[in-house]
């Protein structure tokens, strides 16, 4: 075990995973020489080469677009998008060609990439860097989206989804790169794609969280532990989503607090909402709540701790549900 | 660095100048004949399907025949194609079976491949996306140190697209062994070409990024095919990618949904009729003595025969399954398929609750 930073284990896991299957390439602006704007990258140019962590031309389209031609080449390209906000123009990529390619060959090939990005807002950063794009990517079918809370499964989720056989997106919470620290397996470690994690126990109200959002979670729990007995799930997989694990939670507390920094509107919240309409009615003892970002453009900083859901906000919601 | 071919904007051309090729002899040339007839065949024989319904909306590539086949046979089977849809018949210089193609124009499964089974990519529906495709393989060939290059098809409106210029991009910095093939047939369905781009010719592009760019004649096929081999030697040689502007005309309408009356100069296209690429071949290889009458009517028959076995077999093709909806989306793929899969069968059998 090694006591690290989220941003320390991202890095921890590349080197790994380039080190034991020499198809893994990363590739992305400023991964090489700079290590990334995040350092998520750093040392690889220098351990593994510039043909395997390429810095390469500003342009997410042709990074996602050259990673599948890549792909059919025999590599396993790692992609990074700067910032995710900057990711939109990949869209293009990942919707017409990166969900349907394996699809369109009968099974023929497999194109197993990977797209990860530093996502979310809450660090006093200028427009654009703060964006909480999960929903668009979750939508488009083909694809894969998991998103780690914890330094561990940041290893172990990329590991995974850099051995997976189908195009993954990684989202990675920057708000808590660099706060988040915890004991991480070193060498070979993987988490599944596909399971929660029930990140503490509860019997009155489970929020349902991932990302950054799961640590504020456990700071409302903390707050609410003289009123209730709280439960938080962290789904870390948003595609294939761990139903099981979901509805286990909800039958035992009959009570869900979905919290999301996105916005409101059709945002992963409200699928999770809608798997709980149809497979959880008798289980519910009270309407499903969201607590999520609004429907505006994610504001300039001044205004973002207004924007970005707050222990205060999903207190004032699980108070709210438990009364009613 | 940026090296625009020389002589300029000229067209280069062959046939007309009835100049030789070197390197192909009599066999090699009517190999080009017989995949250029076979193109043909494929084409007007997909226009009456479509009339008599029995495929669906099919994009035409008449007068197109000359580009795809003298860029083909410069290539050797390990190279890759990546085609839009403008070449979406290419796989039968590779050996595909005319009923594969067929059925991906009557929208049936059957007519998915595997690209690594002919080193030929998917047929590419949205414009220019295929190109970043074609240089990440190109790249990838060349960090496995492997001699493949690959060749991708894309259309003058193309050359508008984001991914175009993303694509040729990572080319030029990567030096990938990319041939970067435009068909320049002057329109973009009714756009034409002056509604593209402001540049004279779309040649010029290439300088932009770094790389040779040569124009020629699209309705030459040898013309092509000469262009076509000194990219790829280039490319093989470690000199990176070329952008190859090939001019023709669209001489039929885009696809079967369209009706080009309205906006195309109908005098213009009777004359580019009357100065097709398949005619203009036959003309040069029966000057040359190496076609006559009979040879003519044999490789003609062979094309319509392979047509009707495509198109009889492409109707034997059973209906797809419905587990193919979910079946391929992945190759590992959620425990939900499962139950979809389970219930939409149930209602498809009639057991309605």
């Amino acid at each position: 075990m090694a006591d690290l930073l989220m941003i320390e284990a991202v890095n921890d896991a590349l080197h790994v995973e380039l080190e034991r299957d020499d198809t893994v390439m990363v590739m992305g602006e400023d991964v090489g020489r700079a290590g990334g704007v995040f350092r998520a990258t750093a040392g690889l140019r220098e351990r593994f080469g510039a043909d395997r962590c390429v810095d390469t031309p500003l342009a997410e389209a042709g990074i996602l677009g050259t990673a599948i031609g890549l792909c059919m080449a025999g590599f396993r390209p790692v992609t990074e998008m700067q910032y995710d906000a900057f990711s939109y123009p990949c869209l293009d990529q990942l919707i017409t060609h990166v969900g349907r390619y394996h699809w369109r060959t009968g099974g023929g090939m497999e194109f197993p990439l990977v797209v990860r990005m530093p996502y979310g807002g809450g660090v006093r950063a200028p427009e654009m860097h703060d964006d909480s794009p999960e929903t668009y990517y979750v939508h488009t079918p083909g694809v894969k989206v998991a998103i780690p809370s914890t330094p561990a499964d940041a290893k172990g989720l990329l590991a995974a989804a850099i051995r997976d056989p189908d195009p993954v997106v990684i989202f990675e919470p920057k708000l808590i790169y660099r706060t988040e620290r915890s004991e991480v397996p070193e060498g070979d470690y993987i988490v599944p794609l596909g399971k929660a994690r029930l990140v503490r126990a509860g019997d009155d109200v489970t929020l349902v969280a991932y990302g950054a959002m799961v640590p504020l979670c456990e700071r409302a729990a903390d707050a609410l532990a003289d009123e209730a007995s709280v439960e938080v799930l962290d789904l870390r997989t948003l595609k294939p989503l761990d139903e099981d694990g979901l509805l286990a939670s909800v039958a035992k507390t009959g009570r869900v607090v979905i919290v999301q920094e996105a916005p409101r509107t059709a945002g992963f919240g409200a699928e999770l909402a809608a798997i709980l309409a149809e497979k959880a009615m008798l289980d519910l003892r009270g309407p499903v709540l969201r607590v999520t970002g609004y429907d505006v453009p994610y504001p300039y900083w001044k205004l973002e701790d207004a924007y970005m859901p707050s222990v205060e906000r999903i207190v004032d919601a699980v108070r709210k549900l438990l009364a009613f | 660095m940026a090296r625009v071919a020389e002589g300029g904007h000229e067209l280069r051309r062959v046939l007309d100048e009835d100049r030789e090729v070197d390197g192909l002899g009599e066999q090699e040339l009517l190999e080009l004949y017989r995949s250029m007839v076979l193109l043909r065949t494929y084409d007007e024989r997909s226009v009456i399907y479509h009339r008599q319904g029995r495929i669906g909306t099919y994009a035409i590539f008449w007068n197109h025949e000359a580009m795809q086949a003298g860029a083909v046979h410069a290539l050797d089977d390990e190279d890759w194609i990546f085609p839009s849809y403008r070449e979406s018949a290419i796989g039968l210089l590779r050996g595909m079976p005319a009923a594969t193609v067929l059925h991906w124009w009557r929208g049936h499964p059957a007519g998915w491949w595997n690209p690594s089974d002919y080193n030929l990519a998917s047929i590419c529906v949205p414009i220019a996306t295929q190109v970043p495709h074609a240089a990440g393989l190109a790249w990838g060939k060349k960090l496995k140190g492997e001699r493949a290059c690959a060749l991708t098809f894309f259309g003058d409106g193309a050359t508008s697209e984001g991914a175009f210029h993303e694509g040729a991009n990572f080319a030029g910095v990567m030096q990938a062994p990319l041939i970067l093939f435009c068909n320049n047939n002057q329109w973009a369905i009714s756009t034409p070409v002056s509604a593209q781009t402001h540049a004279e010719a779309l040649v010029d592009k290439a300088v932009g990024y770094g790389i040779p760019g040569v124009r020629v004649d699209g309705g030459d096929v040898l013309a092509v095919y000469e262009a076509t081999r000194e990219a790829v030697e280039r490319a093989r040689s470690g000199g990176g990618p070329t952008f190859i502007e090939a001019v023709t005309y669209r001489a039929a309408p885009h696809a079967t949904a369209d009706d080009p009356r309205a906006y195309i100069d109908l005098e213009r296209v009777e004359q580019e009729k009357q100065n097709e690429c398949l005619g203009r071949y036959e003309r040069y290889l029966r000057r040359l003595g190496a076609l006559g009458d009979d040879l003519d009517k044999t490789i003609k028959d062979e094309s319509a025969e392979l047509m009707r076995a495509g198109i009889t077999a492409a109707e034997a093709e059973p209906d797809a399954d419905v587990g193919l909806l979910f079946e391929h989306a992945y190759a590992n793929p959620p425990a939900s398929f499962q139950a979809e899969l389970a219930e939409l069968r149930r209602i498809l059998g009639g057991d309605v609750g």
